[in-house]
């Protein structure tokens, strides 16, 4: 006899295609290949409309600060000639204090069009904040899935003051222990109401982002005379990534370098009861920008608009120490503070900026906002609680779960390549796993493939001859 | 009893549900996780008479009826930015002595900031 979860698994295409009112399998192509542009623009709305319904929406616009403190900092620390000059579009500055109000202003705007009565969204960040917020000013009905607690109630503080905010704007927030079956009971929701599903991964949501990096590439322009050398991205589940991409993409903006960066918590698991309090990030880790970035599939949606191999140029990762001393950093040098997580890419952006010339300019495109819980000090304070011991000394020696190491000199920061070959590969591994048994991929699947992980189709057939040896 | 052990019709209150118990759990877990029940806890507004521990429906915000133990009542928010940290209290006036000393020093690198 089929479980409840099971029988609610099995009827997950159903109940996903009445809660986004859209039908992906206008898009499939073959088992592998789907026609990504065309579900990108089945919205309709133009760029132009998407900045009219954010404007509105009290989202966009945000400042673009150059960072001359954190730049000289940084040239003091570099070989000569080095030292590329820093920005920061900040984000914070946006109405529920995040990027993410991009991507649920987009999503609330078609759920009040399309006539759903309220939203549901299973996220523990930001984005909660975001849809919570934006569902009220349109006077919808909300309810927001958290990860929030181990198995103690013992709650990460940055998702416990997510749930102070979320119901602050009259959410209704539905806090659970650890394990993917959120997304069971996030469906059993959305079977009860009827409500829209404000996926992070839908179009609506990632077109909303393509705003940011439209507004990076056209006021970098204006300042500097010319786009960005190279725009650092914090990097999850990769909707940042690729919607900020796209839209320095349309505004122009085609050499500018996407550099994704995430926080190393290799070692940890996203599934355990006893690490999900010691990880000390509840995102921008690579807990999800690697197996994300992997197979984009695994998301809430049927096909995933955020495909973040087709974008990335370079993928950097940070330790956690690393972090949150640029946070401190920026807090006593530039006078902003803001949330941990947000500035992963700023810690990376510091370490890029020593190898690039002075002439080159680089942008980190996001801030969060910060207060009680989701503050640096706060996740510390929280980890040395969790039994994760807390030292200063050689970031390298950083190890997620048992030691945050504190860098005792800005010279100790330094950012380290994640093997972007290994992800391709790894991502049409996962592409030919998803296809049935014996499928041989076509000529425009290969086509498609080489489009996702932003290489040729020689180097597909590579990847294919390797993984045919492997196994 | 005190008005945080017992919840009256109307009060604002927390419940919690089992949502999926052990065996029914997705495969695949970590045992540390497969081996607990996945609970839920959600707020609202209580709709009859109930003491801690015991069954209690509410109506949540978007005006489902969700029923279980009843929690707490009139839950509150007590997350803090903690003490100061000692491995970070330093870093700021170490990196603006270490600003004032690279500028101090670089006389070309004063003249690239002109119009700062």
């Amino acid at each position: 006899m089929a479980t409840r979860y099971e029988e609610i698994m099995a009827r997950r295409g159903e109940i996903m295609r009445r809660a986004l009112g859209m039908d992906y399998s206008a898009f499939e192509r073959s088992p592998i290949a789907f026609d990504y542009e065309a579900m990108m623009a089945d919205h309709g709305y133009s760029l132009d409309d998407i900045k009219r319904i954010q404007a509105a929406a009290g989202v966009g616009d945000t400042p673009l600060l150059e960072l001359k403190n954190v730049t000289d900092l940084v040239r003091s620390i570099s070989p000569a000639g080095k030292g590329a000059r820093i920005f920061v579009k900040d984000e914070a500055a946006n109405l529920a204090g995040a990027f993410k109000d991009r991507r649920a202003s987009m999503s609330i705007h078609v759920a009040k069009e399309k006539g759903y009565a309220g939203v549901i969204a299973a996220t523990s960040g930001n984005y909660g904040a975001a849809v919570a917020s934006q569902a009220a000013r349109s006077g919808l009905n909300c309810i927001i899935c958290q990860e929030c607690y181990d198995s103690r109630k013992i709650g990460q503080p940055e998702i416990v003051e997510k749930a102070r905010v979320c119901e602050a704007y009259g959410a209704e927030v539905v806090q659970m222990t650890v394990g993917p079956e959120l997304f069971f009971h996030m469906l059993e929701l959305l079977d009860e109401t009827g409500y829209f599903a404000a996926s992070l991964y839908s179009s609506f949501g990632v077109s909303g982002i393509e705003t940011l990096g439209l507004e990076v590439a056209t006021e970098m322009k204006e300042r500097t005379g010319a786009y960005p050398t190279a725009v650092v991205i914090t990097h999850a589940g990769g909707g940042n990534t690729t919607g900020t991409a796209r839209g320095l993409r349309r505004a122009g903006a085609t050499e500018t370098q996407v550099v994704s960066a995430s926080v190393d918590l290799s070692g940890l698991h996203m599934a355990s009861d006893r690490d999900f309090n010691r990880k000390s990030f509840t995102t921008g880790h690579t807990g999800f920008g690697v197996p994300f970035a992997t197979w984009p599939d695994r998301a809430d949606v049927p096909r995933n608009a955020a495909r973040p191999l087709r974008y990335i140029d370079r993928y950097l990762t940070v330790t956690q120490g690393e972090v949150f001393y640029v946070t401190e950093a920026l807090v006593k040098l530039e006078g902003l503070e803001r949330g941990p997580a947000g500035n992963t890419a700023m810690a990376a952006a510091f370490s890029l900026a020593r190898e690039l010339p002075r002439e080159a300019t680089v942008v980190v495109q996001e801030t969060e906002y910060t207060g009680a819980g989701k503050h640096h000090w706060a996740q510390l304070n929280f980890a040395k609680e969790m039994g994760v011991e807390v030292r200063a000394g050689d970031p390298a020696d950083n190890k997620p779960g048992s030691v945050i190491v504190i860098p005792e000199r800005p010279e100790q920061i330094q950012a380290r390549d994640f093997d972007l070959e290994r992800m391709r590969k790894s991502y049409v591994r996962n592409a030919l796993h998803a296809a049935p048994a014996g499928y041989q991929p076509t000529a425009a699947d290969l086509e498609f493939l080489a489009a996702d992980t932003h290489t040729s189709v020689e180097r597909v057939e590579e990847y294919l001859r390797e993984l045919a040896e492997v196994s | 009893m005190s008005d945080q052990e017992r919840a009256h019709v109307g009060d604002w209150v927390e419940v919690e549900r089992v949502i999926l118990e052990p065996s029914q759990r997705s495969q695949n877990l970590p045992p540390e996780t497969a081996d607990k029940p996945l609970l839920m806890w959600v707020k609202g507004f209580a709709r009859g008479e109930a003491a801690l521990g015991e069954q209690l429906t509410v109506q949540t915000m978007t005006g489902r009826l969700v029923t279980g133990r009843l929690s707490a009542v009139n839950p509150g928010y007590f997350h803090t930015f903690g003490k100061p940290i000692p491995e970070l209290v330093h870093v700021g006036a170490e990196l603006r002595a270490r600003l004032t000393a690279y500028r101090a020093g670089a006389g070309d690198a004063g003249n690239e900031r002109g119009g700062a």
